[in-house]
């Protein structure tokens, strides 16, 4: 097989005005999407479909689809980091660091670092797409339900670096979480839990009614609540150097975390049951630890905002490999454009490269050009997004609190869902009052029924076996890497344990 | 077992007469009673935008229009989702009773939700008004699997229910209906093999647990494992409808019925309306959808998803949703998913 010649022809395919167009198209209404709280592109695009069917043209709507969904992944970042309002769960840990810069004046660094490390994230994993699909596809495939539930634990351990300085508030804020996670219909037994009775509730909390209610509305409560003791606008920001988004640096502190963030997206994503989220937070973690400076992250860390970025864009063409190789949709955008390709009697799976080979390289020449596309449309869009920020906030604020209720109320048109978000907004405000962080909740509601379901399907499977989580030796593996990732950082601790522990470094 | 063979006849039935109907429309002519639709048409999709109910919802719309049914009047398209169309049903009873201009997609995936959900409207409240489409489900197994035909596979459940690992769509859903159905029919002890399923959200997580050797058989609508099998990655043992399909083995595949259990299922999909329509509102409900199948645009949007023609419309379809939700209702409570 000669992929670079086909991928050649896959450019001289896109490279006609006409799907170009469609490219531009398709990342332009994507980065706006992505900005929308609650709006993200599997909604989206499931909406454009039918109108999609009516252009007749496979080609350029799949091109368009993929520009909706990296566009909705550049656009997702740009609110979470202006005004600590991510839209998505994938873009939660961008907002950690990336919001903290943006109150101390950095919000261009912030918002290019997030822009090019999603291009370099995104041009390298397309790469890797040209290259390694089927192999990739192969060793995704062969996780179990055990090996899910001890790589979720392994997640689950980047909840210290998300704790913030009271580890009792973060658990707590982590079983808030958890709670919420548990909410509905229970996948493997079919019963009903904390539903009370409401029929909208059955099938859980919607994440994105949790995020909008945790950030956008939490956050628009809790600036309304304290509105006189706050200067008129949301943020300073340091003047501008020209076209040097970047300073020198900047971009040492990025690139590292850029790689690095690559490298965890991809896999992740490519696995069946693997998600955005996971790497964003692994990433968000990793550079944590490693950060020379600690204190500085929570305080505005770059680092913190270019390894997330990078993982959570990377995680998408992961995602592209089980939906192209094996027709396995692993996330709702994927499940969607499954969908689509169906509308074109085009089934992917092991023959898809076969029958419709020039589709395929056609698909991924236009991930490379919607990317070009992306940060040149993002990049100058960074002049514009951070007057944002001069808007008083009054108006700002009342904005995304109508956007956010709009958003929440298109997901499934059930007014349910909007008083569930406003009632978590409400208890998301008290918790800024109180000082909890807020990003442990998150991971539990989005690890908590992954680690139960898992388990669960795994012990199943083991009919009750709890060995199965020690002798299969992927399980074994992931199990140890978490108990390493959480003991590690207090090993120098244990053995100083002698002395006497008043070095003041904590 | 009779409850089953009556509502096997009652199907049968519906099924004779359905040609039959179809024949009049085409000669006598409406008694145009009503002007109907007279307002825009709402046409709910009980489910989220892309799913199959959605595509149903659209491609209706589509041909309602293009084929110049509605005196003028447009139709549109609203998703309410959630809970196996539970609360799109519940909205309709409640929110829309007498309103002929609101319809709502439906099928069987509702009616076994109504029981799991134990919800407290069900599909009897409404006003029937066709079942549309039909899809039947797939049986497969890896090709490595040690069970060459669907007998291998209920006599191995049959000699131990723990044995064999199955998986699909959601809880009580019709992948998990299927399997109780299997085992039922094979004299296995439903309730335990039941409790071997396990559920994926989505077909996708399924074929993945598959591959991945989690479970050991794979249930699902037939359309979904179709590039596994015809790649040789996956083995189908049998179909679940009335005739054998081909679903991706470039043969067709026979049916469960073929392979000696008096099992069959449809995953159908229909239309009704809310409850307290007047008599000439349901007539002419009914007279509408009758045009509408025998539409040409309807027929192209049938080829075009490769759904399976399947409709009865009126009083057969009345008959239909109440004969199926007596039999998932029973089937259910005998694996333990019912009350």
């Amino acid at each position: 097989m000669n992929a670079f010649g086909d991928l050649i022809n896959g450019f001289g395919t896109v490279l006609t005005p006409q799907n170009l167009l469609y490219a531009a198209i398709g990342v332009t209404v994507g980065t706006f999407v992505g900005i929308l709280p609650g709006i993200g592109p599997a909604l989206t695009i499931a909406l454009l479909l039918p109108v999609a069917l009516e252009l007749d043209n496979p080609t350029g709507t799949l091109i368009m689809f993929a520009g909706i969904y990296y566009g909705a992944m550049y656009g997702g970042s740009t609110t979470s980091i202006l005004l600590n309002t991510p839209g998505e769960s994938a873009s939660v840990a961008t907002s950690i660091e990336g919001y903290q810069m943006a109150k101390r004046g950095r919000a261009r660094a912030a918002l290019a670092t997030a822009a090019i490390g999603s291009f370099v994230a995104a041009i390298i994993t397309t790469v890797l797409l040209t290259f390694v699909t089927e192999p990739m596809a192969r060793l995704a495939v062969s996780f179990r339900a055990s090996d899910y539930f001890a790589l979720a634990l392994l997640a689950m351990v980047t909840v210290t670096a998300v704790v913030g300085a009271s580890i009792i508030r973060g658990l707590m804020s982590l079983t808030f979480g958890l709670f919420l996670g548990v909410v509905g219909i229970d996948a493997l037994t079919g019963q009903a839990r904390f539903t009370f009775g409401v029929t909208s509730m059955l099938d859980g909390i919607d994440v994105v009614v949790v995020i909008v209610g945790l950030f956008a509305i939490g956050e628009t409560l809790f600036i309304a609540s304290r509105l006189r003791d706050l200067p008129e606008q949301a943020a300073p920001l340091e003047p501008a150097s020209g076209f040097a988004w970047l300073s020198r640096a900047d971009w040492s502190r990025s690139w590292r975390p850029w790689l690095r963030g690559t490298a965890l997206g991809f896999p992740f994503g490519a696995l069946p049951s693997g998600g955005a989220e996971l790497p964003t937070f692994l990433s968000y973690m990793y550079e944590k630890r490693r950060a020379k400076n600690k204190d500085e992250f929570g305080r505005g860390a770059i680092e913190g905002v270019a390894g997330p970025e990078a993982a959570n864009n990377a995680s998408f063409s992961g995602v592209l490999v089980p939906l192209l190789t094996l027709g396995i949709p692993t996330s709702a955008t994927a499940a969607v454009m499954l969908a689509a390709f169906s509308y074109f009697n085009i089934s992917p799976g092991p023959q898809l490269l076969q029958n419709q080979g020039p589709l395929v390289w056609a698909l991924i020449a236009s991930l490379f050009i919607g990317n070009v596309l992306l940060l040149a449309l993002n990049l100058p869009l960074i002049r514009l997004w951070v007057k944002v920020l001069q808007i008083p906030r009054p108006l700002l604020y009342a904005g995304i609190l109508v956007f956010a209720t709009l958003g929440v109320y298109a997901v499934s048109g059930n007014i349910v869902d909007v008083l569930l978000a406003y009632g978590i907004g409400l208890i998301a405000m008290i918790m800024r009052h109180l000082d909890f962080p807020i990003a442990p909740a998150i991971l539990g509601l989005i690890l908590g029924p992954l680690m139960e379901t898992q388990f669960r399907r795994a012990l199943l499977l083991a009919d009750g076996d709890l060995s199965i989580f020690v002798t299969r030796p992927l399980t074994l593996t992931l199990l140890l890497l978490a108990v390493a990732a959480l003991a590690l950082p207090h090993l120098p601790k244990l053995f100083r344990g002698r002395r006497p522990v008043l070095s003041g470094e904590d | 077992m009779l409850k089953k063979v009556l509502s096997l006849a009652v199907a049968a039935i519906a099924l004779g007469t359905a040609g039959c109907a179809e024949q009049s429309v085409g000669e006598s002519n409406e008694p145009a009673a009503v002007t109907y639709p007279s307002k825009t048409l709402q046409i709910m999709a009980p489910a989220a935008a892309g799913g199959g109910w959605d595509t149903t919802a659209r491609s209706m719309q589509k041909a309602f229009q293009d084929a110049n049914l509605l005196n003028g009047q447009s139709a549109e398209v609203r998703n309410v989702t959630g809970a196996a169309g539970t609360i799109g049903l519940a909205e309709l009873v409640s929110s829309h009773a007498g309103n002929a201009h609101q319809l709502m997609i439906t099928g069987l995936v509702m009616v076994g939700g109504v029981v799991t959900n134990k919800s407290q409207v069900n599909l009897t409240q409404t006003t029937p008004i066709a079942t549309l489409t039909s899809e039947s489900e797939v049986v497969v197994v890896r090709k490595d699997s040690p069970y060459q035909t669907l007998k291998d596979l209920l006599d191995a459940a049959k000699a131990d229910p723990t044995a064999v690992k199955w998986g699909g769509g959601s809880a009580g859903g019709t992948d998990h209906i299927l399997v109780g159905l299997l085992a039922k029919a094979a004299g296995a002890d439903a309730k335990t093999v039941a409790k071997q399923y396990v559920a994926y959200s989505g077909g996708g997580e399924a074929k993945a647990a598959l591959l991945s050797g989690d479970i050991s058989v794979g249930v699902s609508g037939a359309s979904e494992f179709t590039d596994l099998v015809k790649a040789g990655e996956l083995r189908a043992l049998a179909v679940s409808g009335g005739s054998p399909e081909d679903v991706g083995a470039g043969s067709p595949t026979a049916t469960i019925k073929d392979a000696g259990y008096d099992v069959e299922l449809l995953n159908w999909r229909g239309v009704v309306a809310p409850p307290g329509i007047s008599d000439a509102d349901r007539t002419a409900v009914i007279g509408l959808v009758d045009k509408l199948h025998a539409s040409e645009q309807w027929k192209q949007a049938l080829t075009d998803k490769k759904w399976t023609d399947f409709y009865k419309s009126g009083d057969e379809a009345k008959a239909y949703f109440e004969a199926e939700s007596t039999r998932i209702t029973s089937v259910l409570a005998e694996i333990g998913l019912g009350q």
